[in-house]
């Protein structure tokens, strides 16, 4: 028989049944899991030993086909300085720079808040602001239409086995079809405005939330429901008054789900017949190369996103005080 | 649970089925009453790849108006599923059910229901659980309201109204539930081991509040439970199943008088049918078939720790 062990209790276990943190700690590492990464982007803007494989211009000197502002790759960068010096001609000047795909923190902040404030210099110029509103009322037309009936026929699913059989095997079968790829059917069928897009939504929203769905309906704690046939309840009035209250909590976050990925097809969808919304933003601003300003745009994406989710998060705390699961 | 059966008592010879006067004149006038329910021939077998599993087997019973009946037996008895055919929750595989004479097809209000869980609606306050039935049968929700605060004071939770059922301690929630349980006026109330969630002192608590509310309503009471001594505390007649099929093993009429107390507890008769109890549901054979699987603790363990420092 092994002596006892005595070293145990000084191993330490990082992994473990998981303990909520402490609200400060929360808070301090929800910043730093923002602050990291903008630090190390800082790092690799700022810091000219960092990366920088590109040498922006300032100064050409005699080398004909360079201009300011160009970026060339360092070893070419040298050949000139080196050509220069043995034709005793002026060599060109420059500074290290990153390539033009990864502008600075800042320049995008300052893209970002422009884009945001000021009024267009043209008429016709394609403004954030703008974009992004149409892109929301394109998710928000999507994902009403497509729980108008993903809703009430998940939850009917869930309560009923016939009808669950009956439907989810063809909806299992659609699901695994891209949504994208109907956008060319959408097209024919819907025109070239935003149908075909708030199209897109709907397919890619709607074969998902009604398996989602029904699934939430079938966990719903089965005591619930039997109580409520002794007491009297009967079909639709057992769907309104135990099931759907009963699986309230849990549909609203399935829903908040669903509504992010909703805004994955967005960007798809917004392709499709004639650009537009934040997609046609961005792609315009890459073919410009103004990166910063592409920058900006994913990023109010993802802020409008995350706001959005917050929100609903709150409103559901509030809206089910009774509902113990984390919201 | 063992309540004093530890403790060692004068062996006063007593047969479980003596019954003194006022017992037996309490069964007589029992038995005179209407039959609230018959259960006749009532098999329920349960189909499944592996095959056939037989729950129950030829159940027949008849409780009358008024009756407190319990029902024991072994674990995988199927006592569960007798109290759930009875709910119409489970469809039995033979036999039949009847409620006031009319055959029983599935749920419904004339048989009210207790589980074993919580089953009180989290998104409902305690007034509107226990409203939940009438609305469901048509009262209007103002009046509906009205009798379920009745209700609530009758189980003397009036101040817990507006509570939402999360807000309560487990005995209270079991109370709400058998509030919501009666409201709709059913004739038999089923309980699915009621109180085997609490702890024994609210179980306790609840058992005397579960007699007081019998004793008020015009209501049969049928209710399941694995502690003997919680069968015979509450029962007129207890019920004791035994496994492998679910059979009846006996029906046996408590002969404890009422009302009754905690320490009739150590009185002779409830010794004798709690003895009576633990003979037909543990029975000797089994005990030595346990024995044969599970070798004495002694022999199992090897000794680890140093002699002379001796715990015990």
């Amino acid at each position: 028989m092994a002596a006892p062990v005595r070293t145990g209790a000084r191993r330490r276990s990082w992994i473990g049944v998981a303990r909520p943190l402490s609200t400060r700690r929360r808070t301090v590492l929800a910043v730093l899991s923002f602050l990291l990464p903008v630090l190390a982007w800082a790092a690799v803007s700022y810091v000219p030993f960092l990366w920088h494989p590109l040498v922006e211009v300032t100064e050409p000197g005699d080398v004909a086909w360079m201009e300011p502002g160009m970026r060339v790759p360092k070893a070419a960068f040298a050949e000139e300085v080196a050509r220069a010096g043995a034709a005793n001609g002026a060599a060109p000047v420059g500074i290290p720079a990153n390539p033009v795909y990864l502008p600075t923190p800042h320049a995008v902040a300052a893209a970002l808040w422009t884009s945001l404030t000021a009024t267009p210099t043209q008429r016709d110029a394609i403004r954030l602001p703008l974009s992004l509103w149409h892109s929301i009322q394109i998710i928000v037309w999507g994902f009403l239409l497509s729980s108008v009936v993903g809703v009430p026929l998940g939850i009917l699913c869930g309560a009923q086995p016939t009808l669950a059989r009956l439907t989810e095997p063809v909806i299992e079968f659609v699901r695994y079809m891209p949504a994208p790829a109907f956008g060319a059917l959408m097209v024919a069928i819907l025109g070239i405005y935003d149908g075909p897009k708030i199209a897109i939504i709907v397919i890619g929203t709607f074969f998902q939330q009604v398996l989602v769905i029904a699934n939430t309906t079938r966990r719903i704690e089965p005591l619930l429901i039997e109580a409520a046939l002794t007491l009297g309840a009967r079909n639709l009035r057992l769907i309104r008054r135990v099931i759907v209250p009963a699986m309230l909590p849990q549909l609203y976050r399935d829903q908040r789900i669903l509504l992010g990925w909703a805004w994955t097809y967005l960007i798809v969808a917004e392709l499709i017949g004639t650009s537009s919304g934040i997609t046609f933003f961005i792609t315009q601003q890459a073919r410009y190369q103004h990166f910063d300003n592409v920058y900006a745009a994913i990023l109010v994406i993802g802020l409008v996103g995350s706001a959005t989710d917050l929100a609903l998060a709150w409103i559901g705390r509030r809206l089910f005080p009774y509902d113990r699961s984390e919201a | 649970m063992t309540r004093g059966s530890t403790i060692p008592l004068p062996v006063e010879p007593c047969d479980y089925r003596t019954q003194c006067e006022p017992v037996r004149a309490r069964f007589a006038k029992l038995k005179s009453r209407d039959v609230a329910l018959s259960v006749e021939g009532l098999g329920k077998v349960f189909r499944s790849a592996g095959g056939e599993t037989t729950a129950l087997r030829g159940i027949d019973l008849v409780t009358h108006r008024r009756e407190f009946l319990c029902v024991v037996g072994p674990s995988g008895c199927g006592k569960s599923t007798f109290v759930r055919i009875l709910a119409g929750l489970e469809t039995a595989s033979s036999g039949v059910v009847r409620v006031g004479g009319v055959p029983v097809s599935g749920p419904g209000a004339d048989r009210g229901m207790v589980f074993q869980g919580y089953t009180l609606f989290p998104w409902l306050s305690v007034l509107r659980n226990v409203a939940f039935g009438l609305e469901e049968n048509g009262t209007p929700r103002r009046e509906a309201e009205r009798e379920a605060r009745q209700w609530l004071a009758l189980i003397g939770l009036e101040a817990f109204a507006d509570a939402y059922p999360h807000q309560l301690s487990g005995g209270m929630k079991q109370r709400v539930a058998i509030a919501r349980a009666l409201a709709t006026r059913p004739r038999i109330l089923l309980m699915d081991e009621p109180f085997s969630a609490l702890d024994t002192q609210s179980r306790a608590r609840m058992q005397a509040y579960l007699i007081e509310i019998w004793r008020k309503i015009d209501i049969t009471i049928v209710f399941i439970t694995h502690d003997l001594d919680e069968a015979v505390y509450l029962a007129d007649r207890i019920l004791v199943l035994k496994a492998h099929p679910g059979e009846v093993a006996e029906l046996i009429e408590v002969p404890v008088p009422r009302p009754r107390s905690p320490d009739q507890m150590l009185g002779p008769e409830f010794r004798a049918t709690r003895a009576r109890l633990d003979a037909l549901i543990h029975p000797a054979k089994d005990e030595a078939e346990a024995d044969a699987d599970e070798p004495a603790a002694t022999a199992l363990v090897t000794r680890m720790a140093p002699t002379g420092d001796e715990v015990e």
